[in-house]
């Protein structure tokens, strides 16, 4: 008993893991089908950006005066397709790599 | 990489190509108008966020087991009230609950109905995708009639799952809570409405949401979308929500779409599409139109 008493427990502080995007996988190596955004046909609609399930789908300006366009993150772009499927003018295109 | 999408979970998580949840989670928490801290029943969302030694989170995340991650948040919402109070933390924090349907509809449903009844102020959200996908498609009590599962294979004596899918939303509706709602991954608007309410209102909030499982629904990577469309439009799976034990509709047609149509995108279903398997089609379109009868006699009432 005096023995269990005695001893220190020293409890190893709880491990607390915080989000670095640097240190991210990168998970555009999925990918083995590449969408491709027309920009020239693309009306800025933004459909796609919510359902993208990396949220690698940003909306950019590529000509002062024009509507912004989508322009995807291939650093995490899995590759799903899931923008070519959503966007209902049909401008995204899924190529092989 | 979408900066404001990415403000509570980022890129770089290991869910499958293209899955719903992680559309669900950024959704629902984009609608919080204060911080969040998470509670996660183990499932695909908790293994593929947080694979040591990286995290999605941005957020306070806690994992916990299956079976208790209302019970965690509960006590996580019962300190942050007394600490608020000696006004150590700040006041206004929200508490969410993702739980996927093993861990919300079987193993975590005592915590979750104790966690509803003492009235904890949380949002519990389940994300259905119907069956214990994580560890290669089990079926749970949120699989449909009819669907091939690991467990409830089809062969030449069976058809797949031979029970009805529980009814989860009438038990949480059962425990007197403010806001119930059933959602859907493609309508994203009705979402964030009704996800909107959740954190609005005080008290225990309940959100179940239709998410498509690429890897065991067996679908193309690209189709949850459309395939989530369809659930509604076949009147699968409606939206409705339930305010104060009032039920509404959120979304109907007059002419629904025929079953088929959602069932054959689908290679868990493919076997209905036979001779021999005509009659659990039928069963099932039964199931399916009783159900949404069941729904709209419940609008009915007062």
């Amino acid at each position: 008993m005096t023995q269990f008493s005695e001893k220190k427990f020293d409890f190893e502080e709880a491990a607390v893991i915080k989000h670095d995007i640097k240190k991210a996988p990168k998970t555009g190596d999925w990918r083995y089908m590449t969408p491709q955004v027309d920009k020239e046909k693309c009306i800025g609609c933004t459909t796609c950006v919510p359902f993208c399930p990396e949220a690698s789908i940003d909306m950019k300006l590529y000509k002062e005066g024009q509507k912004t366009k989508a322009d995807i993150d291939y650093d995490f772009c899995k590759g799903c397709g899931v923008c070519a499927q959503v966007c209902p003018v049909k401008v995204i295109t899924m190529k092989k790599n | 990489m979408n900066k404001e999408l990415t403000k509570n979970f980022a890129s770089g998580h290991s869910a499958c190509a293209g899955c719903a949840f992680p559309t669900i989670v950024r959704t629902i928490l984009g609608e919080s108008p204060d911080p969040v801290v998470i509670s996660n029943a183990t499932g695909c969302l908790e293994v593929t966020s947080t694979l040591y030694p990286f995290t999605a989170w941005k957020t306070p995340y806690i994992h916990s087991a299956f079976e208790n991650a209302s019970a965690t948040i509960s006590g996580v919402e019962r300190a942050h009230k007394i600490l608020s109070k000696k006004g150590k933390v700040p006041k206004k924090v929200k508490f969410v609950v993702f739980g996927g349907d093993g861990g919300t509809y079987d193993i975590g449903l005592q915590s979750l109905s104790g966690a509803l009844e003492r009235g904890h102020d949380f949002v519990y959200v389940v994300y259905d995708n119907g069956g214990y996908m994580n560890t290669g498609n089990q079926r749970s009590s949120a699989t449909p009639y009819g669907a091939a599962t690991e467990t409830t294979p089809v062969g030449k004596e069976s058809f797949g799952k031979v029970e009805m899918r529980k009814n989860l939303m009438e038990i949480v509706a059962a425990h007197h809570i403010k806001y119930a709602a059933q959602a859907n991954v493609a309508y994203l608007g009705d979402l964030k409405k009704k996800a909107k309410k959740a954190f609005e209102i005080e008290g225990p909030a309940f959100l179940s949401v239709f998410s498509p499982c690429t890897n065991n629904w067996k679908f193309p990577t690209s189709q949850y979308v459309a395939i989530s469309k369809l659930a509604t439009e076949t009147n699968f799976w409606p939206l409705f929500e339930i305010e104060n034990g009032k039920y509404k509709v959120n979304w109907a047609t007059e002419t629904p779409k025929d079953l088929e149509e959602f069932l054959k995108t689908q290679g868990r279903f493919k076997h209905l599409f036979s001779e021999k398997n005509a009659p659990v089609l039928a069963e099932m379109k039964k199931i399916v139109k009783d159900e949404w009868q069941r729904l709209v006699n419940k609008t009915e009432e007062v």
